[in-house]
């Protein structure tokens, strides 16, 4: 679903954030990218949303090679892609029914369709109920999770998210991992970019470590022999 | 996606434009004013030609030909005259008007009758009215007529009041120039009035469009409801030019009325219509459009979401 090879990336301002990194995450895997803040967590996941294309290497992703998609196809690539931020990046004078069924808008689902998914969604998080309510109405970690069904609703088969529970006390941090536990049992493909070690640790899945740009120890990276199996 | 999807997509997008423009309705106005008087200047002059144009009814008339005969010709001779001036290229009628005739008319508008009575003859010839086809009343097609008539032995002079005609034809095309040059600039004007309206609410609604694109909308879909925005701003400016004309030309209805009366003419002054009404409505929905989608082009292209 997602294999990096070799990938460097290097700022304009000459910093280089990421230096050499390779992986492969298989299709419904729950994997966690851990490492201190600078280390270049966020980064590798906006090279992932194609939000930055690499300096140096190939980032495949869903079959598709990011360094080479056109600028027109970057949507429909984005459209599989759903990606929950940090600071949620929710629009605030619109209601959370708005909010979480954008994705589904800007790829011209049927308004009945819509509906239906947006609820869907909003139930998975536990927020059904609150469709009317403006982002500014609830408590952050509302906010969190309407984000996350904003990265659900439209069902990608890969979900990358950057320190989802940041935010949130350590009950509902739990509550949020395991969201992604489920997604990922019914297989879609989650990479979560977290500091939280206690929680990454609790769940037993794969971790992918990065420190000053690099991969470093973590879960030995099955990549030779999936690339092999390809 | 399916047609009826593109088409919700399209309804929404306009009612979203809609009520955008709704929710700030003094910025709105003020621009719409902008656009409307920028509209309406152009349009106004437009207007002034053409109504000068059926004011004068029409050229095919006014370049009439007075062919005075020497005062030994019949009216007998002169009629067998008018057949010949009829057979010659670009003359369209010929009127005789005798010399009593040419008398009576002369008494009755001149005001000179109890000083014709004095006279013991009538001291007026006969005369031909010579109306020239219209393709033939430009200046050199008269100028050729009056020479051809004006070597004739039986005439004795020709008379071309054409002068004013051309001249008036020469001012009205200077206007008509004018027209264009206005439409031109003011079409920039408003073209650069609703690109620089479209580009402050591209900044001012960066986030949501930074979502958006973050989460898989193309540029197409982006810019969308912008350009229904330019639209209606064009739309709104061609309704106000509208009826600052409609609102003008009641206004100078009455005084051009009188005025006409004076001159004996049933002159009445006219506004849009048809085909013109549905340029001015066009024409701003295609600035409108043009100066959204100019704007989006350069401005969105600039907004790409960083996470």
């Amino acid at each position: 679903m997602i294999l990096l090879e070799r990938v460097s990336k290097r700022y304009p301002n000459g910093r280089e954030a990421l230096t050499n990194v390779s992986f492969f995450v298989d299709r419904g895997e729950l994997v966690f990218l851990t490492g201190r803040s600078g280390a270049g967590k966020s980064t590798l996941l906006k090279l992932i949303a194609l939000l930055e294309r690499p300096s140096r290497g190939t980032v495949t992703v869903n079959g598709r090679s990011t360094g080479t998609l056109k600028a027109r196809h970057i949507p429909a690539f984005r459209r599989h892609i759903g990606v929950v931020f940090q600071d949620h990046k929710l629009l605030a004078d619109r209601p959370v029914f708005d909010n979480v069924g954008l994705p589904l808008v800007v790829a011209g689902a049927p308004l009945a369709e819509i509906d239906k998914r947006v609820r869907a969604a909003l139930d998975q998080v536990g927020l059904l109920g609150k469709e009317r309510s403006l982002p500014m109405e609830l408590s952050v970690g509302e906010q969190q999770r309407v984000g996350i069904a904003r990265a659900i609703v439209g069902k990608p088969p890969l979900i990358v998210a950057d320190e989802p529970t940041g935010n949130l006390d350590p009950d509902l941090a739990l509550e949020v991992m395991r969201l992604f536990k489920r997604f990922s049992e019914v297989g879609v493909t989650v990479l979560v970019a977290t500091h939280d070690l206690h929680l990454v640790r609790e769940f037993g899945s794969r971790e992918l470590n990065l420190a000053s740009g690099q991969l470093t120890g973590g879960t030995p990276d099955p990549l030779p022999s999936l690339v092999a199996s390809r | 996606m399916t047609l009826s999807t593109l088409m919700t997509r399209h309804v929404q997008s306009l009612f979203g434009a809609l009520g955008r423009l709704a929710r700030a309705p003094l910025a709105t106005a003020l621009t719409l004013l902008v656009i409307g008087i920028a509209l309406a200047l152009p349009a106004a002059l437009a207007l002034l030609v053409r109504n000068a144009e059926s004011a004068t009814g029409g050229f095919g008339r006014a370049v009439d030909m007075s062919v005075y005969l020497k005062s030994g010709i019949s009216l007998a001779r002169a009629h067998q005259l008018a057949v010949e001036a009829r057979a010659e290229p670009g003359v369209a009628a010929v009127h005789v008007i005798s010399a009593d005739e040419g008398l009576s008319q002369f008494r009755r508008y001149s005001g000179f009758g109890a000083a014709l009575d004095a006279l013991k003859s009538n001291p007026l010839p006969n005369v031909l009215r010579i109306v020239p086809q219209p393709r033939a009343s430009g200046a050199a097609a008269l100028e050729g007529l009056r020479s051809t008539f004006a070597r004739w032995p039986e005439v004795d002079m020709v008379q071309l009041d054409a002068q004013w005609v051309l001249r008036f034809n020469a001012m009205l095309a200077v206007v008509r120039r004018l027209v264009l040059i206005a439409a031109a600039l003011f079409g920039a004007g408003v073209l650069a009035v609703i690109g620089n309206t479209i580009r402050l609410e591209i900044l001012n609604r960066r986030d949501e469009i930074e979502v958006t694109k973050l989460v898989g909308g193309s540029n197409a879909f982006v810019r969308r409801p912008f350009l229904y925005t330019g639209v209606l701003y064009g739309l709104g400016g061609a309704l106000l030019a509208w009826l600052v004309l409609e609102g003008t030309v009641l206004a100078l209805h009455a005084p051009v009325m009188r005025l006409a009366t004076l001159y004996g003419s049933g002159f009445e002054l006219t506004g849009l219509a048809g085909r013109e009404l549905g340029g001015l409505f066009c024409g701003g929905m295609a600035l409108g459009w043009l100066g959204a989608w100019i704007s989006a082009h350069r401005h969105l292209r600039d907004i790409e979401p960083r996470a």
